[in-house]
């Protein structure tokens, strides 16, 4: 028995893949769903890998279940559905329970499932990974008991969990809202919300306002979450937030004032996940100064720098679920040219009315950037950690900066904040923000965190699949 | 904490001790659903830590599993029975090659 059978044997047995495919997509969330469905309609044999057990990415999370037992209750969930029945029944080859961890140049993909990894050749790729939650490093935030408003949303999607007893939700950001009124709606319960948001988030919005307008349903429904939650529970207007306890979250600290706590939910709004694209040699990203994130420079279509490989949905610049799926599709059909399928009058033709629709579904970023920026980093205190793989606080990454380190590269030789298991997934812009504000500099021009391939830990029982 | 407002259909077993789960659910979900938020010790300092992002990012709901160390319980699924303990500090290669 060879070693790759020794260590395969009595893994459970994993359905073979084909040596190559036209279209790999990343992710089933909104755009990548939506990308299939397009491609398949071209079709293009379409294989889609996805680190969940179901489709729907974090937004759509567990939609189908919900569907089963009746309970899919608002617009988005109706939306999440109908993508979700439509990408079931494109025939496009789903793996879910998938990471992937490499793309090597010329469009070969490696990623692992139930325990083995896999690898297959792709003519062009769909990277659809989503955002991620902007971390937001407190004192204390890593006793057990301190979560991200996210978490408990999947938490809430999934399982019907709802808060209960001393539940505190604590920062900025639309999401935290939205997580609020579907808890309250479902019987839950919270203590307070801590908002941390700096005053005069209308006033720095109003400029955009009008443009805004021309898809009023995002204000209008931020209205109403707002004012829900006002009356079902206190918001608290503070500055400064830490977490405290013995081994796990007893009580927190707003504004010096200590109020008990056992579950404190943070959040800082979201980012996109460009974990695999800045591995990926030659495919460059753009600073945005206002949402303070590193995205990777697209096209209209999607293309990146490099050729034969495109991103679509947030993992490209946040712009929510319903111009996700649009930007899905419209980078299907960018794809469906490149590979012949049909005509660039054809894939202008369809993509037209997609790129006035997903122009329409943006038309409100610019008010809700201004309205939720992120939180400054400089004001984290020297005592946080904020690489909580490696226990690194801000003030050594402060201290590092003192002696020299110019960049998130050069902090991890220093300090070895982004080096643990996460890989900078989650300290990453915290990290970056705190080098930007010490050295006084815009983040644009702050190195982030180099990731590498693989982009994801593996083992090499893993890997050792791939010669079997 | 955390209120279930759905039925749990099985038993797990987190440190020797039974839990109510519902198949299909995941492993870190179960857990705060009873009450648990300390999964694992950190390998710096010993540190117990509980999930922060539930989406697979962070790490930091590490767990043993059926004896594999290392898995994130925010993406292993609830099976009738499944058997957990506390992931303490780094991974230890001796028992995992036994």
């Amino acid at each position: 028995m060879s070693v790759a059978d020794e260590w395969t044997a009595g893994r459970e047995a994993v359905a073979p893949v084909a040596e190559t495919v036209d279209l790999l997509v990343l992710g089933a969330g909104p755009a990548g769903m939506a990308a299939a469905t397009e491609a398949r309609a071209h079709g293009m044999r379409v294989l889609v890998l996805d680190e969940n057990g179901a489709p729907g990415g974090q937004v759509h999370r567990a939609v189908e279940a919900r569907l089963a037992k009746g309970a899919v209750s608002d617009g988005q969930d109706k939306d999440g559905a109908k993508l979700a029945a439509a990408f079931r029944a494109s025939g496009a080859q789903y793996r879910p329970g998938a990471t992937l961890w490499a793309v090597e140049p010329g469009g070969k993909v490696f990623w692992s499932e139930s325990g083995a990894a896999r690898s297959i050749q792709a003519e062009r790729l769909i990277l659809a990974a989503g955002a991620t939650e902007r971390p937001l490093p407190i004192p204390g935030w890593t006793l057990p008991g301190v979560m991200s408003v996210g978490a408990a949303q999947i938490a809430l999607k999934t399982a019907g969990l709802v808060p209960e007893g001393n539940v505190w939700l604590a920062g900025q950001g639309p999401l935290l809202w939205l997580y609020a009124v579907q808890a309250l709606a479902k019987g839950g319960k919270i203590a307070g919300i801590i908002d941390l948001s700096p005053p005069g988030g209308f006033s720095r919005a109003r400029p955009h306002l009008l443009r805004a307008l021309k898809a009023p349903e995002y204000l209008l429904r931020g209205l109403v979450w707002q004012q829900r939650v006002k009356r079902a529970t206190r918001v608290i207007q503070a500055r400064e937030l830490r977490a405290e306890g013995e081994g796990q979250l007893a009580r927190m600290l707003v504004d010096g004032v200590a109020h008990p706590a056992d579950l404190l939910l943070l959040h800082d709004g979201v980012v996109p996940n460009t974990q695999v694209t800045r591995a990926i040699a030659g495919l460059t990203h753009g600073w945005d100064p206002v949402q303070r994130c590193w995205r990777p420079a697209l096209d209209l279509w999607g293309n990146t720098a490099v050729a034969g490989v495109m991103v679509a949905g947030d993992s490209g610049g946040i712009g929510g679920a319903r111009a996700a799926a649009l930007s899905g599709r419209i980078a299907a059909l960018e794809a469906a040219r490149a590979l012949g399928r049909i005509t660039t009058d054809e894939r202008d033709g369809r993509a037209g009315p997609l790129r006035l629709l997903r122009d329409r579904q943006l038309a409100p970023r610019p008010f809700l950037d201004a309205m939720f920026p992120p939180l400054p980093e400089a004001a984290i205190p020297d005592e946080t950690i904020l690489c909580r793989c490696e226990e690194v606080t801000a003030g050594r990454v402060r201290q590092a900066v003192g002696l020299g380190c110019l960049g998130a590269n050069q902090t991890k030789a220093f300090t070895r904040a982004g080096m643990g298991p996460c890989q900078g997934r989650i300290c990453g812009p915290a990290v970056h923000g705190v080098i930007a504000a010490a050295r006084g500099v815009p983040g644009g021009e702050v190195d982030p965190f180099r990731t590498r391939f693989p982009t994801k830990p593996l083992t090499l029982g893993e890997l050792a699949a791939l010669a079997g | 904490m955390f209120r279930r407002t759905e039925p749990t259909d099985c038993t797990i077993v987190w440190e020797g001790r039974d839990l109510p789960a519902r198949e299909g659910e995941s492993l870190a979900v179960a857990l705060l659903a009873a009450g648990i938020t300390s999964f694992r010790e950190t390998p710096v300092t010993g540190a117990a830590r509980g999930p922060l992002c539930l989406m697979g990012a962070c790490f930091d709901c590490l767990v043993e599993v059926a004896g594999v160390q290392n898995m994130q319980a925010c993406l292993v699924p609830v099976t009738p029975g499944l058997v957990a303990g506390i992931q303490h500090g780094a991974r230890s290669f001796e028992e995992d090659a036994a």
